[in-house]
């Protein structure tokens, strides 16, 4: 090296010293922000890593509709009532007692005392009260179904706006009791309030932080500092930081009025692929997942992980487009229906513990009717109907989606292979007609461009919370294109039942209702699939929900 | 030299606008309405007559064209209408994962590419020839996503059996969510070394391990070709031939005039790879689900969302002019000769 | 997405040994069959290719079974698939149907998109490398401008825009993958092109009063076509492997249970570990496919050099 020119030599210890400096000045200025001291295991509790597939859209529920914002609300917020662990039951929770008016439009709830936001400010009659007036008090952007869908969509209408709703007034008849006014009977009124969209936030810090100051479009909301930095309820766990596309991260309420978590952080980890969800809790990385694709449930089992499924309350269906003039005939739709084998649909394409369906609801469902008409599995039977119907040529476009998997079909493509053979032992020929899960799919079906080229398709529904009406209402309510009959009768039914002021006179009509779909046949309900979840070794605690009201308080993880 | 660096910049100005057209059309292209195109799903009457308005799919073409294209010189890149944030604030915010994993890839090439290409060449139609070609022709052959599983199977999720001793990485991610890091310009290795956290800093690199190994396939291969093809043909040079004469020894030999000529190929394969890392990229991310933007690129491809995917391939293209900008700047520091041109 | 992108330029660094020989007094085409003889790698590619290409031809006589017949659906459960069986030599796939039908359907699938996509890119390559080697000035800039520009966008990322426009139908992504490799074909041609022009028997054509169109047509294109072919080779392979990438993008055929290895490869990742066999097998075959075809291209780019001649 000694042909090392002096002023190469300046030249490179000049640049060495400005590194230097540069990295000196960056490091001066970038602080640890590590608390120390305060390290997971010295508490004892430690934390509980589970995985979700996507970010929340942010972390106020009442302007939400997706899962996953849902699911990070269910530990830092309570409604009045929320769904017994396990089951579509009621439960008091803010709420001890409530009780609805004969003519279904009054409510009034008793609340629990003692019970505190994790700002220390009381829950009482009033907050309730300053939360209904909220929801209804929305302006502007605020109204759109984008954001606030759950509030438009039950309440159907706000002050100012988009008026017409069913919500008239709320009144702090005393500080532990609320009585909540409609102007039309809702009977699935107290059911609704379990959703997380309506749970009890903190009055005091909705308005410091300006929670209801959202910006941007409809389409491009911006949410205020509230929903992105501040939610605060009265959950046993309070927000900590959320990392964007990273993890949300939640620690323990100490002030909790309930059963306090016996865990510190609950972190909550976004990995959008399904694969890796599994290979995270495989190489411990994670505690816990939600989705398990039904290919890896064994394998999980086999290598020693908890495998929970949560009890379906869902359908998925085979949806049939009478636009097409063969399926308008009901007896090439039974021909169908008796094509298909349930039971092998299940068993090859969905989760072990997956039910076959009857109806288009599952039977914990109010409303559901045991006795309705399932065309039994017989190909015989189908050819004959094809060939009464004089369709014994008759050829379908299948349509299916792709990149997607839902609760209630974690695998399109199974579950498309399946029924394209048995329709095809059946003599049915079929075409595949595949399309994006978003936007496509739902483009395809539900709009009037798409109606051409589908003549059946694979769809579902998971419901929010124990209403027929969340189920055949959706599906059956009106005219759609996705079905494309017209059958006033049955319209007219549904928009009768749906009236009625309670429960207990809904159920009978319901149940009729069930019986006429049964024997109008517009798809073949085909099962009830159990989504699963996935845990380490050492997580106890966890109650899987049908209607996903978990909450992680009793959740503990040893390893 | 400053003269260079304009021209080189003016040159880049007519590609990136003539890019711009072609993206622009090729929304226009798309089937069905623009405006339903760029929203999905979530489409309503109200939200297409507001992007309607905001782009003016109402306007004639030219008109249209220019609020296009007034929009991007303002950096304004669009928002996606699937998670409603601008595209270029999530790209600027997702890209330094993608930059630490796509130099660590690069830095797995070189360190493995150019010992190996030398060697090959050293020892020309032997077997570790024949070793340094089969292994740069597997990067070719084999998926790079199929690659990535495979690592990610035996190296972290880990095999049936006794091979199981063998998953000792980890799987995904870029760091440990159990790691309490601090992050101040979002490269979690230097980030960790800023902060001087350690630990985090070390995570880090593990996470990239297998990810870089992965990407740094497609690098791979053309390295080791490049190295062993220049290697041999600087051995057979007159003044390679003249220093072995003159007895000098054979590692100085080596580092001064061997090593510094084969530095040339490989600056040329970043600046040519660039392009290929960032779409290699966008599969290995998401197979070890990396927040950077190949994976938002991903989920942007599964969710048809045009509005991201254009915003990224004119990004791309940039970054890519930039770095072959780079690239040539540096021929002039590595070789004295092509300076003066 | 793979390395064999045209800025190494037609004429590359040899990856094999020069061969040795006299070889004057040959034309460039019989020379390089000569040496293509002499090289191994040349010899194992061409064999694999050969094999490849009559697998997919006789694809029906070697099938046991239907195509994406899917008969035996109820056999496989989601955590289960059939395994090697005397009436199933590679047992079944995860739609019932039989693996080695497949698979050996799968060649054809292969061969078709590949050979359909290179036409493409080639011809359209072609056309615009001839607009602009033939003939120059701003017809060149201009067309090489727009190579330009596309070449900067990754071709992975070129087809998946392009597939995106073409919607979902069985022709989008042979149309795809061979579009993006328009520019590519086009840079090459030309190059190859302007090269052959400074020759001297150009300029002695032209001395002589031919007119350019007859220059281009009858002696500049045919000595231009060696790289051509030889990116073409390459391109095939290419095409293979971004097939199976477009899949795993999910831009794949409509048909789940479809015969293309892509597919396949793309369906088997979910059962990666309880069924390794269902992603290893297609795996293989894009493998050696892709592998036959590089090491042909490659041996065929090194015959044509003249570098390698001396």
């Amino acid at each position: 090296m000694s042909a090392l020119r002096p002023t190469k030599f300046l030249r490179r210890g000049v640049a060495a010293v400005a590194a230097v400096a540069l990295a000196g000045s960056l490091a001066s200025c970038a602080q640890s922000e590590r608390e120390t001291g305060s390290t997971a295991d010295e508490a004892g509790g430690g934390d509980f890593v589970f995985a979700a597939s996507s970010d929340p859209v942010m972390l106020d529920p009442a302007m939400a509709s997706d899962g996953e914002t849902f699911r990070i609300a269910r530990q830092q917020f309570e409604g009045l009532v929320s769904a017994k662990p396990g089951t579509t039951e009621l439960e008091p929770l803010l709420a001890t007692k409530w009780e609805g008016s004969e003519d279904g439009k009054s409510y009034t709830f008793t609340l629990r005392e003692g019970v505190k936001f994790s700002d220390g400010t009381d829950f009482n009659a009033e907050a309730v009260c300053a939360n209904f007036d909220r929801w209804y008090d929305w302006t502007g952007v605020n109204q759109s179904e984008n954001i606030t869908y759950y509030y438009g969509k039950l309440f159907r209408g706000f002050k100012t706006g988009k008026t017409g709703g069913i919500y008239d007034s709320c009144e702090a008849t005393s500080p532990t009791e609320a009585t909540v006014k409609l102007n039309t009977p809702f009977a699935s009124f107290v059911q609704a309030m379990t959703l997380p969209a309506f749970s009890m936030q903190s009055p005091t810090a909705l308005e410091k932080y300006n929670a209801d100051d959202t910006q941007g479009t409809e389409e491009d909301p911006r949410f205020s500092a509230y929903a992105t930095e501040h939610p605060t309820g009265t959950g046993p766990f309070v927000f900590d930081s959320w990392e964007r596309d990273q993890q949300v991260v939640l620690k323990r309420n100490d002030d909790y009025w309930g059963d306090k978590a016996k865990i510190d952080r609950a972190i909550i980890r976004t990995i959008s692929d399904p694969k890796a969800r599994t290979q995270e809790l495989q190489a411990g990385n994670i505690d816990g997942y939600d989705l398990v694709g039904p290919a890896d449930v064994q394998p999980l089992k086999d290598a020693g992980f908890q495998i929970q499924n949560r009890p379906a309350f869902n359908i998925l269906y085979l949806g049939m487009n009478q636009k097409n003039s063969a399926l308008k005939d009901v007896k090439v739709r039974e021909a169908i229906a008796h094509a298909i084998d349930k039971d092998a649909v299940a068993k090859s394409s969905l989760p072990q513990g997956s039910l076959t369906a009857k109806e288009f609801m599952p039977n914990m469902v109010e409303g559901y009717n045991d006795s309705v008409k399932d065309p039994a599995y017989d190909v015989d039977e189908a050819k004959k109907l094809l060939k009464e119907a004089g369709q014994e040529d008759l050829k379908l476009k299948f349509a299916y989606p792709t990149g997607v998997s839902r609760p209630y079909m974690p695998s399109p493509e199974d579950t498309f292979a399946v029924i394209k053979s048995q329709l095809e032992k059946a003599g049915i020929k079929v075409t595949p007609v595949a399309a994006k899960w978003s936007p496509d799919y739902l483009d395809m079906i539900q709009s009037k461009g798409g109606a051409d080229k589908h003549d059946i398709h694979l769809l579902g529904w998971t419901g929010d919370y124990n209403d027929p009406d969340n189920f055949i209402g959706v599906f059956f309510g009106t005219k759609s294109y996705e079905w494309g009959f017209d059958n006033p009768d049955l319209f007219k039914a549904l928009a009768a039942a749906r009236q009625l002021p309670t429960r207990e006179k809904q159920i009978p009509a319901y149940e009729k209702i069930n019986a006429q779909i049964a024997d109008f046949i517009p798809g073949v309900p085909l099962a009830h699939p159990a989504p699963s979840l996935a845990f380490a070794k050492g997580v106890e605690g966890y109650v899987a929900s049908p209607v996903q009201d978990e909450v992680w308080n009793n959740v503990t993880v040893t390893r | 030299m400053l003269r260079f660096v304009i021209r080189r910049i003016l040159l880049m100005v007519p590609v990136l606008f003539g890019l711009s057209v072609l993206l622009f059309l090729w929304v226009r292209a798309l089937p069905g309405d623009p405006a339903r195109a760029l929203l999905g799903e979530k489409a309503t009457p109200e939200s297409i007559a507001s992007v309607n308005a905001q782009y003016g799919f109402d306007k004639p073409l030219l008109q249209q064209y220019l609020i296009y294209t007034s929009r991007l010189l303002r950096g304004d890149f669009g928002n996606s209408p699937r998670t409603g944030e601008p595209v270029l604030g999530t790209f600027i915010q997702r890209f330094p994962a993608t930059v630490e994993l796509g130099v660590a890839a690069l830095i797995f090439a070189v360190v493995v590419g150019i010992p190996l290409g030398y060697l090959a060449a050293k020892r020309a139609g032997g077997w570790l020839d024949s070793f340094a070609v089969g292994t740069s022709l597997a990067g070719v052959v084999i998926p790079v996503f199929v690659l990535a599983y495979l690592l990610k199977v035996v190296f972290a999720v880990g095999l049936h059996g006794p091979l199981h001793v063998l998953a000792f990485l980890p799987s995904s991610g870029r760091q440990s969510a159990r790691i309490d890091a601090t992050h101040i310009t979002n490269f979690y290795v230097l980030d960790g070394l800023l902060t001087r956290e350690w630990d985090a800093s070390w995570d880090a690199v593990v996470h990239l391990i297998l990810p870089a190994i992965a990407l740094g396939s497609i690098p791979l291969a053309i390295i080791v070709r490049m190295t062993r093809a220049s290697v041999i043909d600087v051995l057979n040079e007159d003044y390679v031939r003249t220093a072995n004469s003159k007895g000098l020894a054979p590692g100085l030999i080596t580092r001064r005039h061997v090593l510094r000529n084969a530095l040339l190929p490989v600056v040329t394969v970043i600046g040519l790879q660039t392009g290929a890392l960032l779409a290699g990229a966008v599969l290995t991310e998401s197979v070890f689900a990396i927040n950077g933007i190949g994976s938002y690129l991903f989920t942007a491809i599964s969710n048809l969302d045009f509005a991201v995917l254009q915003g990224f391939i004119l990004f791309i293209a940039l970054i890519y002019a930039v770095v072959n900008l780079l690239v040539d700047l540096s021929y002039g520091v590595i070789d004295p000769r092509l300076r003066t041109r | 997405m793979t390395i064999l992108d045209a800025e190494q330029g037609p004429i590359d660094e040899g990856l094999f040994d020069p061969p040795a020989g006299d070889e004057r007094g040959t034309s460039l085409w019989q020379g390089a069959f000569r040496r293509l003889r002499r090289n191994p790698s040349a010899i194992v590619g061409a064999v694999i290719v050969v094999a490849f290409v009559l697998v997919a031809i006789f694809a029906p006589v070697l099938a046991p079974y239907e195509p994406a017949g899917t008969q035996w659906i109820s056999q496989v459960t989601p955590s289960s698939v059939p395994g090697p069986s005397p009436g199933h030599l590679l047992g079944l796939d995860s739609f019932g149907s039989d693996m080695l039908t497949q698979l050996i359907y799968g060649a054809r699938q292969s061969l078709i998109i590949g050979v359909v996509s290179t036409t493409i890119g080639l011809l359209g390559g072609a056309v615009l490398g001839l607009i602009a080697g033939g003939l120059g000035g701003w017809w060149d800039t201009g067309v090489m401008r727009i190579v330009d520009i596309l070449l900067s966008i990754p071709s992975l990322l070129l087809a998946v825009s392009i597939a995106a426009v073409m919607g979902r139908n069985p022709f989008a992504i042979m149309i795809a993958i061979g579009a993006a490799q328009v520019p590519i074909f086009a840079r090459l041609l030309r190059g190859s092109m302007l090269g052959q022009r400074r020759q001297d028997y150009v300029l002695a054509a032209t001395s002589l009063g031919l007119r350019q169109r007859r220059i281009v047509m009858s002696h500049v294109l045919p000595n231009s076509l060696g790289p051509v072919i030889v990116q073409a080779t390459l391109v095939l392979a290419t095409a293979i492997i971004e097939v199976a990438a477009l899949s795993y993008l999910g831009l794949g055929s409509a048909d789940p249970a479809i015969a293309e290895w892509g597919r396949m490869l793309v369906k088997a990742q979910d059962r990666l570990q309880s069924d390794p066999r269902l992603a290893i097998l297609p795996g293989i075959c894009i493998a050696i496919t892709a592998l036959g075809f590089t090491l042909f291209g490659e041996a065929l780019r090194e015959a044509l050099d003249p570098k390698s001649r001396r």
